[in-house]
């Protein structure tokens, strides 16, 4: 079950912790795996790693600042022309924060957030959905967060992005199922990563105290759902949001 | 039939995989092509590509036949 053998996939973001994840887990179930980030040369390493398990031909990376418009518009193309093949799954993973409560929040703090973690995987979306409509099958998963349902204080800008790519993906999905793509969501809750080992101890603490599984999580507790909405099985999936956060939300 | 119309006639044939016979200048896209919304969108951007012009949302929402698409590329060609 799960296999993606031979199917191009696409994840931004491939060089934090859980882009890395997603794509090490899409790369084990068969998939030919094009990472991008804005550093090459971490690319490199992450693909190098993966590949050392075996199935390294299948690696391939596309550096792109999302920041940019123009990167984000060209980066479906370049996935597509390095692995030689159309692309059959997006995973919208690259994102970032500018943490501040919002009255001490700038206009630049929220432009770059909700440009980089809402305008870029909108600009992924459609130039991905252009191809995958005309062959009638596609994949896209975005990653969103917990904080999009709940929200978070020192967050408005994230948890807008991370809700606006929730509303987004539902629209996509109603648009793009008659040809038989899905559009999904991962959402998330506090994973141990780089993004969240700048937050205080105190409020990690805090943060464990709300999950009732005890623990934060790990980036491969996320990657196996990714996995499941990129299947073939998941053919009967669209629209919805995967909430994987130790159940510190029940939504 | 001109140059422009045979390149529509085809495009629709490829894209909606319909029989060239039911192309005719009166045929609606949805009514009788089967066509639905996204193919219609389809139709027009395969339409802007293959013409090298641009359709703006307004006039895409008037082209309903395979004539509709004919007469706006070819008025947007001579302009």
């Amino acid at each position: 079950m799960f296999r993606l053998d031979g199917k191009v996939a696409l994840v931004t973001g491939a060089s934090g912790g859980i882009g890395r994840e997603i794509a090490r887990a899409l790369h084990a179930q068969g998939a030919v795996v094009v990472l991008s980030g804005t550093r090459q040369a971490v690319l490199e390493d992450v693909a190098a790693s993966i590949g050392a398990e075996g199935g390294a031909d299948r690696l391939h990376v596309c550096p792109a600042d999302l920041s940019d418009a123009a990167a984000a518009d060209a980066l479906v193309a370049c996935a597509e022309e390095k692995a030689g093949a159309p692309l059959a799954i997006l995973v919208n993973n690259a994102g970032l924060t500018r943490d501040t409560l919002a009255i001490r929040m700038k206009d630049e703090d929220w432009n770059r957030v909700l440009d980089v973690d809402l305008a870029a995987p909108f600009r992924l979306c459609r130039a991905a959905l252009k191809g995958m409509l005309r062959r009638r099958a596609g994949r896209i998963v975005n990653i969103a967060s917990v904080v999009g349902v709940t929200g978070n204080a020192g967050q408005a800008n994230y948890a807008a992005a991370k809700a606006g790519m929730i509303g987004m993906g539902k629209s996509l999905a109603q648009e793009a199922g008659s040809r038989g793509v899905t559009v999904n969501t991962v959402a998330p809750g506090f994973v141990q990563t780089a993004m969240t080992d700048v937050l205080p101890d105190a409020q990690k603490e805090k943060l464990v105290g709300s999950i009732p599984l005890g623990r934060m999580g790990q980036a491969t507790d996320i990657a196996p759902a990714v996995v499941y909405l990129a299947s073939d099985e998941a053919g009967w999936v669209t629209g919805a949001t995967i909430h994987v956060n130790g159940g510190m939300a029940m939504v | 039939m001109s140059e422009i119309a045979d390149k529509v006639k085809k495009i629709v044939v490829e894209h909606l995989g319909v029989d060239e016979s039911k192309v005719t200048p009166d045929a609606s896209f949805i009514d009788d092509l089967g066509a639905d919304s996204l193919d219609t969108v389809e139709l027009v951007m395969a339409f802007e590509e293959a013409f090298s012009v641009e359709i703006p949302e307004d006039a895409a929402e008037k082209i309903t036949t395979v004539k509709d698409a004919i007469d706006y590329i070819e008025k947007q060609k001579a302009a």
